[in-house]
């Protein structure tokens, strides 16, 4: 099944997967090893992801894809007794620099989570909240970057009326758009999505693979999901994990039509996981 | 108990739901018979009932009201014998404010129309058959005639006005005055002793003086309109008393008035009793120092209390590394609210007042201390000691609850704030606080409740018996931090163990008391409604 087809919406302009541009290892994770405690979540795994493409990651729970994300942001920061070997790159720059703040990764790599977790505050200041704790007070910058997340998150029409009211009054699938909304209005240059659409819908999952398509025009995006369709539909490489180890990275394409690895083929083909 | 299969038509499953129920009833009962006792008690001060005249076997006889009714001491238990107490009143003439009576001894008993019941100055209050009025030029109007009662209460009212404004110009302006002339004498003093030049005082101080004598003669002025007139009145054994008209406070004819002159009365001493000063070694009149006291200091606690009790909380859940040091701390701080309240008010005492208050005042006070005796300004208790104390005292409870409160906040809303890019003090600041508040204010209210009845360590470090002004009031700075000042829970147990009339001041003590809970309900329903309104903002998260 080829990555990029959903013939319903015109928005979408699908880029022909030969056309070079960007750098192909734009984020770069290099032998990269990971311990919660003595447990070893992830062993020796070296994936790629070029710029302005959607990677996703699969396989079964427990595999370590979302901890492998979650280093991408250094998210996993909060837990206690982690340790890591090797080491992550983005453009060039390990995110383990000394002289790299936590913070201004955080700002160049924006994530929404599986659950939406918007803040109990207003759709505005949901959206404006990246802004404001960098210290933004313009009003005119703010209404700007909310009025264009918003439409980037394929929300604006639906909540601009509705701006100051608070966020959790919206539906599960227009707070998990402001999720998205939220977490692109400092246009960070990455953004990490840990199964955004599993708590949703098919109609509201629809809407937000449609929003991928879109955002991969800006953004690098990287993807964990359980869906194999949804991985199919949205990415352009996939990337299987299992056990804790990087099975087989390839193109969506690859991976889905003719995988190089038995498990790979095996788990796609709902064989386990 | 729908799949299991029972033949017997009474349920088998459930005995705890009957044990547990109990213990509920059992419970909700003893509060609901506390509230009504004291309900009932307390709101009965108010209430002017019928007052009999009881003729007893030997001659005597007792204008009264009755106050309780019970068997007498030592009497068989197959044939109890009934006595009775009344309160007559007339303390100076009867020797005391309440008689006992036994049951079997009263002759006859009957509802004098005539009665005339009258709340005085002094000496309590007084059940007597009126006689007349008679005033300065010696015009009688005698108890039969119907516009006697009319000019009597005209009379009592006229009194109250020039006790009210006797009152303001000697409390109220003169007070300044003086607290003008105390701070000129104390930097006079100083200036005498630096030899520098007191002109400028001395001259200012021959003004306060101009002035005060200008507020004494308009005093005088005011005393001269005291009403001059007398009530003439037989007690109950018909001995003539004369009574100044200027000493009486209230006169009602209980004997007389309808169902609604006696609301009437019970909300007009509810209003005194809630709105004025005490008198009578605080048995009579109203509480307004006290419930003034109580709130200023509960507020001013809950003010001190919280910003301490969340930064603590902040650090020990957000900052601090777990781990045994951790441990033992949050043991200790739950402890703490454990600890007997009188440690805290030695605590208070020693720490606060001794040691803090004596250096603030050799520090910032030391002309004061020099010049005027060495009197402490800070160095005794006060209302700042006092709340501060009870914060100290109600410190874990806010700790403990803000931690809850923040640990109840979902993980997403943390890791979403963090992932924007914000720092853990934004975080913090932004996203975690707001969304605990209503946590925090749960807490608050529990330290509110326990820090507005407390009153052992009060005792200690601040509350007294009568103040003579209260801590907020129209002179600069407004608050007076280091003033004493009253407070129910205290004015409940200076009523109930120290009053010299034991049997008068039962009655305040359950009026109080019901005023303490009520003022206690009230702040707490305040900060609910607080909280309530910071929930609305959160309802309909789906974490």
């Amino acid at each position: 099944m080829p990555a990029t087809m959903n013939p319903t919406t015109s928005r979408i302009q699908v880029r022909p997967a030969t056309e070079k541009e960007g750098r192909k290892d734009y984020i770069s994770i290099r032998d990269f090893n990971f311990y919660y405690g003595a447990k070893k979540a992830l062993e020796s795994i070296s994936l790629d992801v070029p710029e302005r493409r959607v990677v996703a990651f699969i396989g079964p729970s427990g595999c370590g894809k979302s901890t492998l994300l979650r280093n991408l942001n250094r998210m996993n920061d909060l837990v206690d007794g982690i340790r890591h070997e090797g080491d992550i790159t983005i453009n060039g720059r390990s995110i383990y620099d000394p002289g790299l703040e936590v913070i201004s990764l955080r700002r160049r790599v924006g994530m929404v989570f599986q659950k939406s977790n918007p803040f109990p505050k207003s759709i505005y200041e949901n959206v404006v909240y990246a802004l404001r704790v960098m210290g933004v007070r313009d009003r005119a910058i703010l209404d700007e970057a909310c009025e264009t997340s918003l439409r980037k998150a394929a929300l604006w029409d639906e909540v601009k009326d509705r701006l100051q009211d608070s966020a959790l009054g919206l539906s599960g699938g227009q707070m998990q758009r402001l999720c998205i909304a939220r977490a692109i209005a400092n246009r960070p240059e990455i953004l990490l999505m840990d199964e955004p659409c599993s708590a949703l819908d098919p109609i509201a999952t629809g809407k937000i693979e449609e929003l991928i398509h879109e955002l991969k025009e800006q953004f690098t995006i990287v993807i964990v999901t359980h869906s194999m369709q949804q991985a199919a539909r949205v990415s352009d490489r996939t990337a299987f994990f299992y056990l804790g180890k990087l099975i087989e990275y390839d193109t969506t394409e690859k991976i889905f039509m003719n995988p190089s690895q038995a498990q790979t083929e095996a788990y796609i083909s709902g064989r386990f996981g | 108990m729908a799949n299991s299969p029972s033949d017997s038509a009474t349920p088998k499953g459930e005995p705890w739901v009957w044990f547990t129920s109990l213990g509920l009833i059992v419970g909700l009962t003893m509060v609901v018979g506390l509230l009504g006792l004291v309900m009932v008690n307390g709101f009965a001060v108010f209430w002017a009932p019928e007052v009999p005249t009881v003729k007893l076997v030997d001659g005597t006889t007792h204008i009264g009201q009755l106050a309780q009714r019970r068997i007498r001491p030592g009497s068989p238990a197959s044939d109890p014998r009934y006595e009775r107490q009344y309160q007559v009143g007339l303390r100076e003439v009867n020797g005391g404010s309440y008689v006992w009576v036994d049951e079997k001894k009263i002759s006859q008993e009957s509802i004098e129309p005539a009665v005339l019941g009258l709340e005085r100055m002094e000496n309590g209050p007084a059940f007597v058959v009126p006689v007349a009025l008679v005033d300065s030029q010696g015009i009688r109007i005698p108890a039969g005639e119907g516009k006697f009662f009319p000019a009597l209460e005209a009379e009592v009212r006229h009194a109250g006005e020039i006790r009210e404004q006797l009152n303001d110009i000697n409390r109220g302006q003169i007070g300044e005055v003086n607290a003008e002339m105390e701070s000129l004498r104390i930097a006079q003093r100083r200036a005498e002793d630096r030899r520098e030049p007191t002109q400028a005082i001395v001259e200012r101080l021959a003004k306060l003086d101009a002035r005060f004598a200008e507020l004494k003669a308009a005093g005088d002025k005011v005393a001269a309109g005291i009403s001059a007139t007398r009530l003439e009145v037989r007690d109950a054994s018909g001995r003539a008393l004369t009574l100044p008209v200027a000493s009486l406070v209230r006169a009602w004819e209980p004997n007389r008035m309808t169902f609604g002159q006696r609301v009437g009365l019970f909300f007009g001493r509810l209003r005194e009793f809630l709105l004025d000063e005490p008198r009578e070694a605080n048995t009579e009149g109203g509480l307004m120092p006290a419930i003034f006291g109580t709130l200023v200091m509960t507020v001013f606690m809950s003010l001190l209390v919280t910003p301490f009790g969340v930064i603590a909380a902040i650090y020990l859940r957000e900052y601090a590394k777990d781990g045994p040091v951790l441990r033992a701390v949050r043991i200790c701080v739950n402890n703490l609210a454990g600890v007997p309240s009188i440690v805290f008010g030695v605590f208070g005492l020693g720490f606060f007042v001794y040691v803090l208050g004596g250096s603030l005042d050799r520090i910032f006070f030391a002309d004061q201390l020099k010049y005027n005796n060495n009197t402490p300004v800070l160095g005794t208790g006060g209302l700042l000691w006092c709340s501060l104390t009870l914060a100290l005292m109600t410190l874990p409870v806010v700790i403990v609850a803000t931690e809850e409160a923040l640990s109840a906040v979902p993980r997403g809303m943390r890791e979403a704030s963090l992932a924007a890019g914000a720092s853990k003090w934004q975080t913090i600041r932004d996203i975690l606080l707001p969304a605990s508040a209503p946590g925090i204010l749960t807490g608050v209210i529990l330290a509110m409740a326990r820090g507005a009845g407390e009153v052992a360590p009060l005792m200690l470090v601040g509350v007294v018996k009568l103040a003579p002004t209260l801590p907020v009031d129209g002179l600069a700075p407004f608050l007076h931090l280091d003033r004493k000042f009253m407070h129910l829970g205290f004015h409940i147990f200076d009523l109930g163990f120290q009053s010299p009339d034991s049997d008068a001041a039962r009655p305040m003590v359950f009026a109080t008391t019901l005023l303490l809970i009520v003022l206690v309900v009230c702040l707490n329903l305040g900060a609910i409604t607080i909280r309530n309104r910071l929930r609305a903002r959160f309802k309909g998260a789906s974490f």
